[in-house]
């Protein structure tokens, strides 16, 4: 699904460049969980923005589904991001002045999806998390489960190819975080490909495979016997 | 364009700061008032002046003799001269484009006192000896009879069209004035009509005048084949001011006047004064526009201002819309109709406003009566639309600045801001 070669990425600081990725191999296979582990600047967030077209590499073959990503702007890199791909952030984003439906139907109205079946399906998303009977709220009105919940359901509206979570329980209490991990593994249970980033031990355990960057190399990576979350909640 | 959502949005964005909303849409609102007020204005103006010029031809000018002033063929030089019966016709013959042609002669005035008498009654009027062509050169309403005609001319009788303020100072109130006979020089004239002449120019003895068939007058206060004054209209769509050296010129030639002798022929260009009025409204319009426009502009930049506020203010928003894989494009498109809609709407609201108050002020003159040099301040359809097209240009123009810089934030940055 994922496959990424000799990824290089630094950052000019001023008159020095800080070489962030040091030449990353990495592959992801259909219906895999992934959680990328690694202290603070070990480059993991920046990985995970190159994976979510946010930002482009220096050099290396990034293949996202069989698609050559490379040379993109900024309009076909806003489709690829809209088709490919589901973002959950740390920090929910979710649109404030929108109803948790809006929110959700958001990717699909980039679809140029008709408003109707925008609706349908935002609403089917919205009950798949069990927040239905929330679809007419606005965020400021959610807790923050409910809130990140509302970003996973908006993140698979699309029905994008991988969902890549920043740090999505961050901003969690730990029953939460378990609430929100259930819902991801039942997502990952039923095909879809997740990539997690976080420097959470617990949270890296409930994947079904863990890789560990340090300082710009890839200096670990394993299948581990997940954890289910349910047993937590 | 018509699509919900992004509708939905815009109002959304718009009434999320209602008070910012108002007081930027105020700066636009005020601009093309102002615009259409002062275009308003300057139409009233307008008006009012082309109503003091009337339905006269205004593409006329007046001329008659004066003293000759340069020494030619022999001839000296502070002689006087007349025009001629015969100089009609030789001008209608030499100068193509001219559409009348009328000889006047004149006689009282000030200078005669008591020169007209009826009965008991006396007054001293302008004698005018005229063609019927005059009454399309100096209009004048014939409120009773007729004015004169081509028999009149042929036939030379004596008949008279009077003002109604000579009628008012010969007559009685109630009494018969047409057919009653009054005597001019001694010489007694049928009336046959009064005028009264609708504008005045501002000349009290507007309607202190007595109008006679030239050739009567030539014969009977003995004018020979003498015109003393002649009014030449051209046609339409060639201007007097451009042949009337024509004219001057078959006139020197056939009184033996130096070609250069530019005094000897006095002149009163109506259409260069016309002309320069024209002019003067055009100026004006353009100070309107000029104005209007730049108070439009300032109100422009405070759109353009707070649009950049906005867009700063939605820098994550945009980036989470990017993120979820919303265009470019799209994300210009939706702060381009947000700038241009709040443009459209405050100025919609200034026109409005603006027409109300043109509105008001015709009701008041309408109240009050006339006032001088300003009639009917109105604005067109015309530039009604030119104010539209200049508020979706200028909408278009306040947000294209704070459009770019919406995506010319990187949506990774754009997410990283709080």
């Amino acid at each position: 699904m994922i496959e990424i070669k000799n990824l290089h990425k630094s950052y000019k600081m001023g008159s020095n460049s800080l070489h962030v990725l040091k030449g990353i191999d990495f592959s992801v296979a259909e219906g895999e969980l992934v959680a990328i582990m690694g202290s603070s600047g070990s480059g993991k967030s920046t990985l995970l923005n190159i994976l979510g077209m946010l930002d482009t590499a220096d050099s290396g073959d990034y293949v996202l589904d069989g698609v050559p990503i490379e040379n993109l702007n900024e309009t076909k890199a806003a489709q690829y991001r809209n088709k490919f791909l589901g973002f959950i952030f740390q920090s929910f984003n979710l649109i404030n002045y929108k109803s948790a439906m809006e929110n959700v139907a958001l990717p699909l109205y980039y679809q140029k999806v008709n408003r109707k079946e925008r609706q349908e399906k935002a609403l089917n998303y919205l009950e798949r998390v069990g927040l239905k009977q929330w679809a007419t709220h606005l965020p400021s009105e959610l807790s923050g489960g409910q809130k990140q919940r509302v970003a996973i359901a908006r993140a698979m509206a699309a029905e994008p190819k991988v969902l890549l979570a920043d740090e999505p329980t961050g901003a969690l209490d730990s029953k939460t975080s378990y609430e929100v991990m259930d819902l991801i593994q039942k997502i990952n249970d039923d095909g879809n490909t997740i990539l997690v980033v976080t420097h959470e031990e617990d949270i890296a355990e409930m994947c079904k495979r863990i890789v560990h960057l340090k300082d710009g190399v890839i200096v670990e990576d394993k299948k581990v016997e997940q954890v289910r979350a349910s047993a937590y909640v | 364009m018509f699509n919900r959502d992004r509708w939905n949005e815009i109002l959304q964005v718009l009434t999320a700061n209602w008070f910012r909303t108002v007081l930027t849409a105020f700066g636009v609102f005020w601009g093309i008032f102002i615009l259409i007020i002062l275009l308003a204005a300057g139409k009233g103006l307008e008006n009012g002046i082309r109503a003091d010029f009337g339905n006269i031809a205004t593409n006329t000018m007046f001329m008659w003799t004066q003293n000759v002033t340069k020494a030619y063929k022999g001839l000296p030089k502070d002689r006087n001269f007349n025009f001629k019966v015969d100089d009609v016709d030789a001008i209608k013959r030499s100068v193509p484009g001219l559409r009348y042609i009328s000889p006047r002669n004149q006689s009282g005035g000030f200078q005669g006192a008591g020169n007209v008498i009826r009965g008991m009654k006396s007054g001293s009027f302008q004698i005018y000896g005229d063609y019927p062509e005059i009454i399309r050169q100096q209009p004048m309403d014939i409120t009773s009879g007729r004015f004169i005609n081509y028999s009149d001319i042929r036939e030379k009788r004596k008949v008279a069209v009077i003002g109604t303020d000579v009628r008012k100072s010969l007559y009685d109130l109630g009494e018969t004035v047409l057919g009653s006979y009054i005597k001019v020089n001694g010489v007694n004239f049928m009336i046959i009509g009064t005028y009264h002449k609708s504008n005045t120019d501002g000349n009290a003895d507007a309607q202190k005048d007595i109008y006679t068939p030239f050739t009567t007058f030539s014969q009977v206060f003995n004018r020979a084949d003498n015109v003393g004054w002649m009014a030449i209209t051209a046609v339409d769509g060639t201007p007097i001011t451009g042949i009337k050296e024509d004219v001057f010129s078959v006139l020197k030639e056939r009184h033996s006047i130096h070609p250069e002798d530019i005094r000897a022929i006095g002149h009163f260009d109506l259409f260069e004064q016309f002309s320069r009025v024209v002019r003067l409204f055009g100026a004006l319009e353009f100070i309107a526009y000029f104005v209007g426009v730049l108070v439009l502009l300032s109100g422009i930049i405070g759109v353009s201002n707070i649009m950049l506020i906005v867009v700063k203010e939605r820098t994550k928003e945009i980036g989470i819309r990017r993120a979820l894989g919303e265009g470019p494009w799209s994300i210009k498109k939706q702060i381009l109709m947000e700038s241009i809609f709040l443009t459209i709407i405050s100025g919609m609201a200034g026109i409005v406003f603006g027409a109300l108050l043109i509105y008001g002020i015709n009701y008041i003159l309408e109240m009050n009566g006339p006032v001088d040099m300003f009639v009917n301040p109105n604005v067109n359809l015309g530039v009604v639309v030119v104010a539209l097209i200049i508020l979706i240009v200028s909408g278009l123009l306040a947000g294209f600045i704070p459009a770019n810089s919406a995506i010319k934030v990187r949506p990774i940055e754009a997410l990283r801001t709080e």
